[in-house]
């Protein structure tokens, strides 16, 4: 479980993060959404680790990342998968390199071993015959499921996506959405979305964070966010006619 | 103050470079992939501006020297320490800050862009002594390089003096054999290490902390050529009062 407290960020005299509280549990999907600039990448960065914060605690599994010695913090990364927006590939290495570099990196793993592991993993994201292409000869889609191998190939307890979906198809949107998804309950990995898809949250949100100005407006799951009446979730989740509609029917059939 | 903060996140980078080193294993990929870019990759180019400007010197010595009472073997002396003293160590290493220094700052500022640094940070990876150290360990073999800019700048400066018809064969060799002073030799190397790290290490900095996007990165090229070349030339001022004044 990753839990966080009065979380506070600034950047010079700019308050991002005006003290966030929330808790991701295990096995589950966890969903950050907010308008751009609502503090969501901010704050997943700080989940991370890769920015530091001025007030507040984040704690993985009861351990506070601050107090962690560097060693402590080198072994906890290796815990973590990241999906990152840009899928973030390494354009220097074939696909099966890049899956493969986590291994090298932090195992003791002989090269078959490390072989046998890429093709479970490249499998299980429905990308058999992928090893040898480069990561700009692949699809949008295609590079975010060799990101998504890449997070998982090291059996990470963490998984974090920065909107997985941005840039692709709405039929590839739900590939990704659910690949993430059985992924998460497979491996029972805590798993952190930002995400500004609102197909994401009505699929995949087991628990869902909204961000608003820095702070938590609201949170709940893709079956409480149809029945609040949250002025500033609803304003953002039932912006278009279309999700408005989806809203209507589900609260009729559901009265 | 902006200089100041940018001179002290430099020698942040460089304590930074040696700590938490990459699995030896993975760095070896590394070392033997940047000496392939950096050094055997820049070896066409720098041997084909060594030679004929090694045969310019030559030429414009020649072509300088008008008095009967200077003797002819001038030529060949002249282009020795030209290209041994300033030439090759120097004038090379600012062409390669042109060439290597906007490959590193480049690509380096393309992962940046990328998140790929972001992403190797996440996994807890010493994204600094991933990414510099094996420039770094790669550019020591960057005296290899000038060596065979001396050779062939004085080589091309032999070809011009005799084919182009300003000298003998024996005027050029006795006077490139004149006066050798075997410390120049250990001057220019010095010079050469040191530009070495200037090389790996200033065009690093402005790929690894460069913000924006892909017009950024080219900006960050251009700056990072521009400082790379100013160091270089206020280090070989220092080094040459130091060394030889």
């Amino acid at each position: 479980m990753i839990e966080v407290k009065d979380l506070h960020k600034s950047f010079g005299e700019t308050k991002i993060l005006k003290g966030i509280s929330t808790a991701f549990k295990k096995g589950k999907t966890n969903l950050i959404i907010g308008q751009s600039g609502s503090g969501k990448t901010v704050f997943l960065k700080c989940l991370l680790g890769l920015f530091d914060y001025e007030g507040g605690s984040i704690s993985y599994e009861g351990k506070i990342f601050k107090n962690l010695t560097r060693d402590e913090k080198t072994s906890l990364r290796s815990e973590i998968g990241m999906v990152f927006q840009g899928s973030a590939l390494f354009d220097s290495m074939t696909i099966a390199e890049n899956i493969m570099f986590p291994l090298r990196m932090f195992t003791k793993q002989s090269k078959s071993e490390m072989e046998d592991r890429v093709d479970l993993v490249l499998k299980r994201v429905n990308l058999d015959s992928a090893h040898h292409k480069m990561p700009s000869e692949a699809s949008g889609g295609m590079q975010k499921r060799v990101a998504i191998a890449r997070a998982i190939v090291n059996n990470p307890k963490y998984l974090f996506c920065d909107e997985p979906n941005s840039g692709l198809d709405p039929k590839t949107a739900i590939v990704i959405d659910n690949l993430i998804q059985e992924i998460t309950d497979e491996y029972q990995i805590t798993t952190v979305i930002n995400s500004h898809d609102m197909n994401s949250v009505m699929e995949i949100g087991e628990k869902i964070v909204f961000l608003k100005d820095g702070l938590k407006a609201w949170e709940g799951t893709k079956e409480t966010i149809f029945r609040t009446d949250n002025e500033a979730v609803t304003n953002f989740v039932y912006s278009s006619e279309l999700f408005k509609k989806v809203r209507k029917m589900y609260l009729n059939e559901n009265q | 103050m902006k200089y100041l903060h940018n001179i002290g996140t430099y020698f942040i980078m460089i304590k930074d470079m040696f700590r938490r080193p990459t699995k030896w294993s993975v760095l070896k990929t590394l070392i033997l992939k940047d000496i392939e870019d950096l050094i055997i990759g820049s070896l066409g180019i720098v041997s084909f501006i060594a030679f004929f400007v090694g045969g310019v010197v030559a030429i414009q010595t020649s072509l300088n020297i008008d008095n009967p009472l200077i003797p002819k073997y001038l030529v060949g002396f002249a282009t020795r320490q030209s290209i041994i003293l300033e030439f090759a160590p120097t004038f090379i290493s600012i062409i390669m800050a042109g060439k290597v220094g906007s490959f590193i700052t480049s690509s380096i500022g393309t992962m940046r862009v990328t998140e790929q640094i972001d992403a190797l940070e996440v996994m807890g990876i010493n994204a600094i002594n991933y990414l510099v150290f094996p420039k770094f360990i790669a550019l020591t073999l960057y005296p290899f390089v000038i060596s065979i800019a001396m050779f062939l700048g004085i080589l091309g400066g032999l070809a011009a003096c005799v084919y182009g018809g300003y000298g003998s064969l024996e005027d050029y060799i006795e006077g490139v054999q004149t006066d050798f002073i075997v410390f120049h030799m250990i001057y220019a190397f010095i010079k050469t290490l040191v530009f070495a790290f200037i090389l790996a290490t200033i065009p690093s900095f402005y790929g690894y902390f460069m913000k924006g996007g892909a017009l950024e990165v080219g900006k960050a090229s251009t700056t990072s050529f521009v400082w790379t070349s100013v160091v270089i030339i206020l280090i070989n001022f220092l080094l040459t009062s130091l060394l030889l004044g």
